[in-house]
């Protein structure tokens, strides 16, 4: 009973969204669409890396280099199997199937991307840990740049449209359904105990560097759902898509949420990316009011806007116990 | 042969620089546990600093040893000038925060002044907001106009890369048979040794580099203890952005191109060198920065030159996996 | 207390979200020297530039070259007696953002025109967007022929005022071989920029096809200030000349430093070589060296001498190569829209692919069946602090 009502939680988000996005979809003009993409994409990023930044309290600034590695195995993909008819499916399923394949086989590569950085680093603390996700960002980025096999500084272009506002939108979905789930199992305790002190964790028995990497490659792996779906709305992968700076805009919107909160990962992915699109006609200011409204944040809230609640903490009991499941 | 010998000289003069900038961040952190992540953006400063100096004095056509002189001080007084303010104003509010607080205000400084200076002047942005009212069917005020031709001209500098005029008049000297260095190449090199020799006597030999050592170790109790903590950490603030001063000179100097984000390739590999030497340490900063300097200049001159900048972070990463507290460090302890 | 504050805040972020979907124009007005307006009987010009980022001073250069563009027409009663007004958006150097640029200025804004980008990755996110929606679109300076041509496939709305690189990069290489009689020669590659990725390689093909040889060839990157690893790692191998197919914000230093190593090789490079500042950064290191551009700067004709003077008095500075492609991407669109039977998007397109020979600033423009310019190709050399022209190659 226990495990069908867990189930039923972990499926019903996504029944219930596919209808809503599929409104949506039909409902935005290109622009519209566009920027919801946008947003997702930020969305997923920020969550995706919540779970390491806010969850188990390490410091990685590499995060785009993972989202390099989703988009260009999802490219590669993509552009593989563009002319194959899959099982005799009509073109538009066959589509489907080939673009779902695209995501699992980016989120795949990410997540091994995840496991070969996060081995070797995550042995470090704080500052280190932060300088070496870093340096491995740019390491593979220079890789791909030098890659004649990934078309170097050119990139891949002509990459099917496969994204729109219902792939995008189930991307988040899953992403946050992965993060919820996370946090409230046996296995997120443990990253929570890693954060809150990792010294007394490991006196108590957590295998705290097993588990750091674990949070790593998931983190990773959902990474590379975003490049993923990135890369197949505006039909073109390159190395200068992925920089440092794209890093520090989603530890950026990781920290002005509150590092911990799903809810502020995500309401602060979603501000931000529309207060950016907002300020279009301000072009050659927004990175100077972006870094401004950076330092007055932490010089003002530095827990950011949630800290590490949730919203659904503030729903009175009675709904908090259903929508938990049992446990208050 | 030759061509060994020129390497190592053009090695050991990029890591000169490297060192200058390592020792900035090198002190900094060990004062303040912080990788302040703006260093290499007052660098950039500086440099923009001493440009406007040098233009407004003329050096391009007239060059004078007072001029250079000028120059040099003037931009080491704006860089020490915009450290302070920088730890005054963003670090010093964060001093009892989480680490990673501090880590990422740095970083929003150090994309403030890149931004910032890729905006165009003061005047020309006026003048685009004048045009903007007119564009509404407004009538500009002659008192805005007025104040609009007030504002400088030529600041913010913009993004367009901009000519440096020499402070000094270069030499080339061509030696051991087709080596060729100048005069640039050994005065960084004296003047960054002589300034870790200087910092390891201030460090070790007098009573301010004591205090600086005593916050380095718990800044709470040195300042039970009686010591100005706030006075010593901006002081070392200082120092350092002085050094990144002198090392953009001496750069802007020798390869007479500035522009805006030029401050963060050379900030981030003398972070890895200050690392790589044993972060808080004077003398492995400025040997992490030789190293550094020769490494990238024989993996691009001898391997493959499109890894120049993996090259820096590679090296970073493996040392911190082998041995993490850098050459010259010393493994501290976490005390539970 | 705390919780009711969170769900406020959550409220207004959603509001704001909302607001977002059902009104993405809430947008102050752009910052631009000419007022935007909604189109109709106005004709709105959209731009995406790199105004911010490292390639910001090639997007600002030009951002003012369209302007000018659009101030000269203006002045004459504008396209078919409407005005022109320009919005630029700002693609910070990113493809993913160039083309969000490009979709709110074609869905939101309606423009009538699109220009844009510099580099050929942006123009390749912005491309099936100008497509989708049926909006002509002219590059001003992206090089490499996918822009142009999907696959097989040109693009139906995607246009181009500039060369090709296989057209530049051999262009370059005939003259070393053939002109300057050069049997060894290196590349210098700048690998982080697909404009000079392409150059290089075509280059390579071409020198190698006519019989010679490529002793080296090493990379930098756009920013970089310390090119002697590489350079020193050339001399060694003692090529007649370097090919350097790059920026002139990285080739003067590349040239000092060149010389500051005894090599006294003659540099080549391409059009993106074309601006005032490569003599005054590059000083005496440049002269001697070769490249390959539009058009003359000493051209006397006074087309070209109009233009220089032109921007000079409106901006304060000599133009520079993209500046005067940014301008003859304007012109020739504008010619196109006075030529073209209505307004639509087909239309104008139909009129810019009949453009034959018209009378650019960087060359006599004639479009295509691949939608790129043909034009001639000059050959100029760098002598006492400015460019001369040597030759004219045909295509």
């Amino acid at each position: 009973m226990r495990r069908a009502r867990l189930v039923l939680r972990s499926v019903a988000p996504f029944l219930i969204a596919l209808p809503v996005l599929w409104l949506a979809q039909g409902a935005s003009p290109p622009d519209v669409s566009i920027v919801l993409v946008a947003i997702a994409v930020n969305v997923i990023l920020a969550v995706s890396l919540n779970v390491v930044n806010g969850f188990t309290g390490q410091f990685s600034i590499g995060h785009a280099a993972f989202m390099a590695v989703g988009a260009y195995t999802a490219a590669l993909v993509t552009t593989g199997m563009q002319d194959l008819q899959l099982l005799g499916l009509p073109e538009g399923s066959s589509d489907a199937l080939v673009f779902f394949l695209a995501l699992l086989a980016g989120m795949a590569a990410a997540s091994v991307a995840g496991l070969l950085v996060g081995i070797p680093s995550l042995r470090l603390r704080g500052d280190y840990l932060a300088i070496v996700t870093l340096g491995f960002g740019e390491i593979i980025r220079v890789v791909i740049e030098n890659t004649k096999a990934l078309g170097q500084a050119t990139g891949i272009s002509g990459l099917p449209p496969y994204t729109n506002v219902v792939w995008a939108g189930m991307g988040v979905v899953a992403t946050v359904v992965m993060a919820r789930r996370l946090l409230l199992s046996t296995q997120g305790r443990a990253l929570l105990a890693i954060r809150e002190d990792e010294v007394a964790a490991e006196a108590m028995g957590v295998d705290t560097v097993g588990w750091k990497v674990r949070a790593f490659v998931i983190s990773a792996a959902f990474a590379g759902l975003a490049g993923g779906l990135l890369v197949h709305k505006i039909q073109l992968v390159t190395p200068r898509m992925f920089t440092f700076v794209k890093s520090m805009e989603v530890v950026v919107m990781v920290v002005l949420g509150g590092m911990g909160s799903i809810t502020g990962s995500i309401v602060a992915a979603t501000l931000l990316t529309v207060v950016l699109e907002w300020l279009r006609g301000v072009d050659q200011y927004r990175m100077v009011i972006f870094s401004l409204l950076l330092i007055v944040l932490m010089l003002t809230r530095p827990s950011g806007l949630f800290g590490t609640r949730e919203i659904w903490d503030a729903l009175p009991r009675w709904l908090r116990r259903r929508v938990d499941g049992g446990t208050p | 042969m030759t061509e060994f010998l020129q390497h190592l000289v053009n090695g050991v003069s990029l890591g000169t620089i490297y060192a200058l900038i390592a020792l900035g961040y090198t002190m900094v952190y060990g004062v303040l546990k912080l990788i302040n992540f703006a260093h290499g953006d007052v660098y950039m400063a500086a440099a923009y600093a001493g440009f406007y100096i040098a233009t407004a004095l003329d050096v391009r056509t007239h060059p004078t040893a007072g001029k250079a002189v000028a120059v040099f001080v003037g931009s080491m007084v704006f860089a020490g000038a915009l450290g302070w303010a920088i730890e005054r104003f963003a670090y010093r509010p964060l001093r009892n925060r989480a680490r990673l607080t501090a880590l990422i205000t740095a970083i929003g400084v150090s994309f403030l002044l890149e931004y910032g200076f890729q905006l165009p002047s003061f005047q020309a942005q006026g003048r685009t907001f004048e045009e903007m009212l007119r564009g509404w069917g407004w009538t500009v005020p002659g008192w805005l106009d007025a104040l609009v031709s007030f504002l400088p001209a030529s600041f913010p500098p913009g993004p367009t890369p901009r000519f440096f005029p020499e402070p000094f008049v270069r030499v080339d000297w061509t030696v051991l048979g087709g080596v060729h260095v100048s005069n640039y190449d050994v005065v960084s090199f004296l003047v960054a040794v002589a300034f870790m020799l200087g910092l390891q006597w201030i460090v070790f030999r007098t009573r301010f580099g004591m205090a600086m050592r005593a916050v380095s170790f718990d800044p709470k109790v040195a300042g039970l203890m009686g010591i100005p903590v706030n006075r010593v950490i901006a002081t070392t603030f200082v120092l350092g952005s002085v050094l990144a001063a002198v090392a953009a000179l001496l750069v802007a100097g020798s390869r007479p191109r500035i522009d805006p984000i030029m401050g963060l390739m050379p900030g981030l590999k003398a972070f890895v060198a200050a690392v790589f030497g044993g972060i808080g340490n004077v003398p492995g900063a400025m040997l992490g920065g030789i190293v550094l300097g020769l490494a990238e200049e024989m993996v691009a001159g001898y391997a493959l030159s499109s890894f120049r900048d993996g090259i820096a972070f590679a090296i970073l990463i493996l040392m911190l996996l082998v041995r993490p507290e850098g050459l010259l460090g010393r493994v501290t302890v976490e005390k539970v | 207390m705390r919780a009711i504050r969170a769900v406020a805040l959550l409220a207004a972020s959603l509001a704001a979200v909302a607001c977002q979907s059902k009104k993405p124009e809430a947008a102050p007005p752009a910052k631009t020297a000419v007022a935007p307006v909604p189109s109709g009987d106005k004709i709105l010009v959209g731009h995406v530039g790199s105004m911010t980022g490292s390639e910001a001073t090639f997007g600002q250069s030009t951002d003012n070259g369209i302007k000018l563009a659009i101030e000269q027409w203006n002045a004459k009663g504008g396209v078919k007696g409407k005005p022109i007004s320009l919005r630029t958006y700002d693609s910070q150097g990113k493809p993913e953002e160039a083309a969000v640029a490009a979709t709110r200025l074609i869905v939101n804004d309606k423009v009538n025109l699109l220009l844009g980008e510099v580099a050929s990755s942006r123009s390749l996110a912005m491309a099936p967007v100008a497509d989708a929606n049926g909006t002509p679109m002219i590059t001003p300076s992206s090089t490499n022929p996918r822009v142009t041509k999907d696959k097989d496939k040109v693009r139906p709305f995607v246009f181009r005022v500039c060369f090709i690189d296989p057209f530049q990069g051999t262009v370059m290489a005939k003259f070393a071989r053939e002109k300057l009689k050069v049997d060894k020669v290196a590349i210098l590659r700048d690998v982080g920029n697909d404009y000079s990725m392409g150059l290089a390689d075509y280059f390579l093909a071409k020198f190698k096809e006519l019989g010679g040889t490529v002793v080296d060839d090493q990379s930098y990157k756009a920013g970089d200030q310390d090119f002697k690893a590489q350079l020193t790692a050339i001399k060694n191998k003692n090529p007649q000349a370097i090919y350097v197919p790059g920026y002139y914000t990285d080739v003067a230093l590349i040239a000092r430093q060149a010389r500051e190593l005894g090599m006294k090789q003659p540099l080549l490079g391409g059009d993106g070589w074309d601006s005032a500042k490569l003599y005054e950064i590059g000083g005496k290191a440049i002269e001697g060296s070769f490249y390959s551009n539009h058009y003359s700067p000493d051209d006397p004709s006074p087309r070209i001498q109009d233009f220089v003077k032109a921007y000079q008095a409106r901006f304060g500075a000599v133009p520079d190569g993209l500046a005067a492609q940014g301008y003859d991407a304007a012109m020739v669109g504008f010619d196109a829209m006075s030529r073209a039977a209505d307004g639509s998007g087909a239309s104008v397109r139909d009129a810019i692919a009949a453009t034959k020979d018209y009378p650019g600033v960087t060359g006599i423009i004639t479009i295509d069946q691949n939608h790129d310019a043909v034009k001639p190709a000059v050959i100029l050399e760098v002598k006492d602090g400015k460019s001369v022209f040597v030759s004219t190659v045909n295509p």
